[in-house]
């Protein structure tokens, strides 16, 4: 039996007369790469908010870690990590400040934050930039960096939103080496992205079309059952019925 | 003629170390399609900049449509359109009364051009009252094409109109610059996605500054130096590490449902000895097949061997 | 005509035409900003309701204590002044220095005066006579209102004192001021109010939202077309100088009928004066819009380089002349104090041009100096 570590049932977010998530539910195991793919306002992000308990949902239950999302919030958001392709480090701090400015946040000790620090630097390669602020990074090593810190109080989910958008093709594989690096570890991934090749990488893919999961299985299966030869087939195949285009 | 020509143009940012770009040239014809592909920060937003007028080059000369990018600014910014990367249109002005504006700003109206823009305004059309910001992704896109197209311009440069947009939506995008570009229109285009190329005439593939590549998209995937092999089995995370620990791989990367590699030396044993190799080492379902690279494949290449 | 004329005229036209809707635009830009038109049309009236009542309301039936130890013509005569005034309600009579303390411990007191023995005495002979005040100073704008209040009492029996005997002699009170020293009314603040409105206004506003445009993106496709970038910006001028008219009319309407402020000069001249006032202001918004890349720093630069300094040096809220002079020297460059000048020369001295040339013409030249930076400055293409 695989450890359950996201479980969500019926899971609804109303604005008003508009349902943004409806009646979501779905379960993560632990380790598991979760692809989270839907079309632009398919409610995505609104669905994302509600399991980083940044915001409450309007009915349904849901558990993260554990955690319930309605009365333990500070709970679940000391056990997840969060990285988006907008925010993530401070450009105008160095490297070493960010890793430890993060790692205090989260907690970390001091021997805790030499330690990873040294350790993640190291396998990133950065050795020669750790006095360079984070604004001067490429786009890809950003990311790279924002991934690890991410990762650095060792959650049991990280969610990444679009992490690698825009990032050149090797770097992006790089990222994935990370990603796949963390759930050997034990640590969930739960991931969005425009990118279908992508979602091949992925252990599971959830597709959300107008506030509703309208598939979830394994790219594998999710192939076979929508006659695609490719992720990109069963996303145009899913997303072409949808009747909602909002941001 | 040559509608955009570039030669040798240098840009390096104050306080920077790196140059944004380093010695770039080429051309495009009339109503062509050129894409621009590349990461971010390859330098795409500072070549449509230079283009449009918008920044100066360090050294070099840029030319659209026969005049001068630095003196005869004023011509250019008469006979272009463009589409910024980032949304930026007015946010709290209707869908008309953004169309409006911008028509009288670039000296015509709705109904002079009408013609050009019809296919993609009858869609945002029912939402003409709406305010801009209120629109979808999407939509947007769609309204702030309208706008760059308003004044029937002879060159069009789209800065990363796809960025953020979902699979459907590009689709819809890239049929709508086909039916531009039959009506005459040049069209400059960058993006990231390297799955786009194949939708451009020609491509250009850049990156840190420079362009590694420019030819048709088929000529350069024809240019793939070595042959590609596509590999699959069950377990495809520890695969793509037991591949990398082959004596023979040249190269090794995911792809999709695949890992695409490249052999040291060209023999026809290696590919059994491969099979056997990762038989031992516990894969199943072994699958390895002759595939054709792609625009992806030539990028990773091309940034390799750099 | 020839035809090269017909072009030109056609030309023209369409520039016309190009600059109205501009003009349409902003106005669309501002009527749909529920922050804008809050910050133009609610501010003048929080700042008149601010500046106007809650300042300077007088301060009524306070009530004092007075320990008169001369006990003679003098001191009950200006007991009696205190006692007819509507500012102060006599609470009592005290005998000894010791409650004086005691009097204020037990609360409502704002104020107690001191009458030293042989008061009149010292007038008649030394032609020279003390009395204390002192005043409740937990509140320090109304202590300082009252003492004023009751210094100004005891100037007028001075005087009184002067016309009869027709010697100089004089009562030192032993008072000093911080705020608000000449008691201040409507007639000081209003011209005050109305150059920190149009400053407001015209500065922040126009800087905000030439930047806004820089860090929307539409500058970017601005630039791109044939529309000459400088008329985008002063274009943006346009909406802000009728509104700021606008908002002249309302703080006028508002202070004249509500606050009984005279207003003795033509208005027109005050009207114009105020759009070139308006004019320098704008041009200093380009300005700031010109050097700044986001709008919360043109925001941030409009506040502390323009409404600080208006504040603080135009002379309306602290008098100039009692500043050290390098403050004194640096007022010069504030334009709201030549303007304050200006307002308060026509509306409550009633006089004519005649008499502000000298500011106009500062004002002028400011405006054109500031005008030639920021063209000068003004890029045709991205930073």
């Amino acid at each position: 039996m695989k450890e359950i570590v996201i479980k969500t049932e019926k899971l609804t977010k109303q604005f008003g007369n508009f349902i943004a998530a409806n009646e979501i539910s779905f379960e993560v195991y632990k380790g598991e790469i979760f692809g989270f793919l839907g079309a632009n306002g398919a409610g995505k992000t609104t669905a994302m908010r509600m399991l980083c308990g940044l915001s409450r949902p309007t009915s349904g239950n849901a558990t993260i870690a554990g955690f319930d999302v309605y009365r333990q919030t500070e709970e679940i958001k000391k056990n997840i990590g969060y990285m988006s392709q907008k925010f993530s480090l401070y450009e105008d701090l160095n490297i070493l400040e960010n890793i430890r400015f993060f790692g205090g946040i989260y907690g970390l000790s001091r021997q805790e934050i030499r330690e990873k620090s040294e350790k993640l630097i190291d396998q990133l390669g950065l050795e020669m930039e750790v006095k360079k602020l984070v604004g001067e990074l490429p786009l890809g090593w950003k990311q790279k960096l924002a991934f690890s810190v991410a990762i650095l109080h060792e959650p049991s989910i990280v969610f990444l939103d679009e992490p690698t958008g825009g990032v050149d093709p090797v770097t992006r594989r790089q990222f994935w080496d990370l990603i796949y690096e963390a759930s050997d570890r034990g640590i969930t991934i739960f991931v969005t992205t425009h990118y279908m090749d992508e979602a091949e990488y992925c252990n599971r893919v959830s597709m959300m079309v107008d506030g509703k999961i309208e598939a979830l299985d394994t790219p594998g299966n999710l192939k076979m059952k929508y006659a695609a030869n490719s992720m990109d087939g069963v996303f145009y195949e899913l997303a072409r019925g949808a009747k909602r285009k909002a941001d | 003629m040559k509608d955009v020509v570039l030669s040798n143009i240098h840009k390096t940012y104050k306080g920077r170390d790196i140059p944004a770009l380093n010695d770039v040239s080429f051309e495009t014809g009339e109503g062509e399609l050129f894409g621009l592909i590349g990461p971010d920060g390859a330098g795409k937003t500072s070549l449509f900049r230079i283009l449009t007028t918008l920044i100066l080059p360090d050294s070099g000369c840029a030319k659209v449509c026969g005049k001068d990018v630095v003196n005869d600014y004023k011509e250019i910014r008469k006979i272009v359109g463009y589409m910024p990367g980032k949304f930026s249109l007015y946010q709290d002005l209707s869908v008309e009364e953004n169309l409006n504006f911008f028509a009288t700003v670039f000296n015509t109206s709705l109904k002079k051009n009408y013609d050009l823009i019809k296919d993609i305004y009858i869609q945002i059309e029912p939402f003409k009252k709406r305010r801009a910001g209120q629109l979808s992704g999407g939509m947007k896109q769609k309204l702030a094409l309208c706008c760059a197209l308003i004044h029937k311009p002879k060159v069009l440069f789209l800065d990363e109109p796809t960025t953020g947009v979902d699979a459907v939506s590009r689709k819809e995008f890239w049929g709508m610059l086909k039916a531009l570009k039959e009506q005459g229109i040049s069209i400059l285009v960058s993006t990231p996605y390297m799955d786009e190329a194949d939708l451009c005439d020609r491509i250009a593939l850049i990156q840190n500054g420079k362009i590694m590549s420019i030819d048709t998209p088929h000529s350069i995937t024809l240019n793939y130096p070595d042959p590609l092999y596509a590999v699959q089995s069950d377990q495809m995370g520890k695969l793509l590490h037991d591949l990398r620990n082959f004596r023979e791989i040249k190269s090794c990367n995911a792809f999709g449902d695949y890992h695409h590699i490249s052999f040291v030396s060209e023999r026809k044993e290696t590919g059994n000895e491969l099979k056997d190799y990762l038989l031992k080492k516990d894969h199943s379902n072994i699958k390895l097949n002759a595939v054709a690279p792609g625009i992806e494949d030539c990028f990773i290449q091309l940034m390799d061997s750099e | 005509m020839s035809l090269h004329e017909v072009q030109k005229e056609k030309q023209i036209k369409s520039k016309m035409k190009q600059f109205l809707s501009f003009i349409k635009k902003e106005f669309l830009h501002v009527f749909r900003d529920s922050k804008t038109m809050l910050m133009l049309f609610g501010l003048p009236i929080a700042q008149i309701t601010l500046f106007g009542f809650a300042l300077t309301n007088e301060i009524k039936n306070s009530r004092i204590v007075v320990l008169d130890q001369a006990k003679d013509i003098a001191s009950q005569e200006i007991v009696q002044k205190f006692e007819a005034g509507r500012q102060f309600t006599l609470d009592r009579t005290l005998n000894n220095p010791n409650q004086i303390e005691e009097a204020f411990r037990s609360g409502n007191l704002k104020l107690a005066i001191l009458i030293p023995a042989n008061f009149y005495e010292d007038l008649q002979h030394l032609h020279e006579a003390q009395i204390q005040i002192i005043s409740d100073a937990s509140d320090p704008n109304t202590a300082n209102t009252l003492t004023t209040y009751a210094s100004n009492i005891l100037m007028d029996y001075q005087l009184e004192l002067m016309q009869n005997a027709k010697l100089p002699m004089s009562i030192d009170t032993d008072i000093r001021m911080l705020y608000n020293p000449e008691l201040k009314g409507a007639t000081n603040f209003v011209p005050g109010v109305i150059a920190l409105v149009l400053m407001l206004v015209c500065v922040l506003m126009t800087s905000v939202s030439i930047v806004r445009e820089k860090e929307r993106g539409t500058m970017e496709i601005l630039l791109v077309s044939p529309f000459h970038p400088f008329l985008v910006i002063l274009s943006k001028a346009v909406p802000y100088f009728i509104l700021s008219l606008f908002n002249l009319g309302v703080i006028i309407l508002m202070s004249v009928f509500l606050l009984d402020m005279p207003f003795n000069g033509p208005v027109w001249l005050l009207f114009a004066e105020s759009g070139l006032f308006i004019l320098t202001c704008l041009s200093v918004g380009l300005l700031i819009s010109n050097s700044t890349k986001s709008q919360a720093a043109a925001m941030l630069i409009s506040l502390m380089g323009m409404l600080i300094p208006t504040l603080l040096l135009a002379g309306f809220m602290f008098p100039l002349e009692n500043m050290p002079w390098p403050l004194q020297l640096i007022s010069n460059v504030v334009p709201a104090k030549w303007f304050y000048i200006i307002v308060k020369s026509i509306m409550v001295k009633g006089l004519g041009f005649a008499a502000i040339w000298k500011e106009t013409l500062i004002l002028f030249v400011m405006t054109i100096l500031l005008l030639l930076i920021s063209y000068k400055k003004f890029n045709i293409r991205l930073s």
